[in-house]
């Protein structure tokens, strides 16, 4: 914090998190929530990308929904850092009950337990979710 | 009987509900997100291991690799097949039921 607006009438960045919570492929939620951070890359606000309960399977590495001739996003996630978008976020409850270690994943990211989640969350200006 | 399961079962029900009313000897298929329960070392590893004493339970590899996992990565007992074996077991059994 602290990075004071250059002159008075720049808005101020904005704490923005977007919260993942659904498996990859079984709905459409973690395809349209990537598209909305890149939207959200443009307008160069302070973004964080949170992944929690199922949300963690859509940073799973080795998927392939070309099988199910399904578009494959997870490659997607890797062009995050090249949008300046780093703040990346893990549960770590959510990943030890669906058996994942922090190797298991397609980018690297924060590992954080379920009640620093609950304080970064607590802490933003503006929470989208799905 | 062959039961049809889709649901994660982190976030649904379905795997429950479909546990406790199936007949043993039935056949229970996972597939699309219900395929993470067919995963070891989970939290609903022991409840899937416990299901293949009395059931013939079976894991969609397409539905599996699509999620980036092999499958080698199912608990022990869990059957993996593909579209075709999906078909085979829908002719091989009398009725079917979704736990949507």
């Amino acid at each position: 914090m602290g990075d004071a607006a250059e002159t008075s009438d720049a808005p101020a960045k904005k704490r923005f998190l977007y919260v993942n919570r659904k498996a990859p492929h079984g709905t459409v939620y973690a395809l349209e929530v990537l598209e909305m951070i890149l939207v959200s890359a443009m307008f160069e606000q302070d973004v964080h990308v949170a992944f929690l309960d199922d949300g963690v399977f859509q940073l799973r590495k080795n998927q392939t929904p070309a099988v199910l001739e399904m578009k494959d996003f997870s490659k997607t996630y890797r062009a995050l850092e090249d949008y300046g978008i780093e703040k990346i976020f893990l549960e770590k409850e959510s990943m030890e009950e669906r058996g994942l270690s922090s190797d298991d994943f397609i980018i690297p990211a924060a590992v954080l337990d379920r009640k620093q989640m609950a304080e970064l969350m607590d802490s933003m200006d503006v929470v989208l979710s799905a | 009987m062959l039961h049809l399961v889709n649901k994660s079962p982190y976030e649904r029900k379905t795997l429950e509900a479909c546990l406790r009313r199936a007949i043993p000897g039935s056949a229970i298929l996972l597939y699309e997100d219900a395929v993470y329960a067919a995963l070891s070392g989970t939290s609903v590893a022991e409840a899937i291991s416990k299901a293949t004493n009395a059931f013939d339970v079976y894991v969609l590899a397409p539905d599996l690799a699509a999620r980036g996992f092999d499958p080698a990565a199912v608990v022990d007992g869990v059957q993996t097949i593909d579209y075709d074996g999906f078909v085979d077991l829908t002719i091989a059994k009398r009725n079917v039921q979704s736990w949507l």
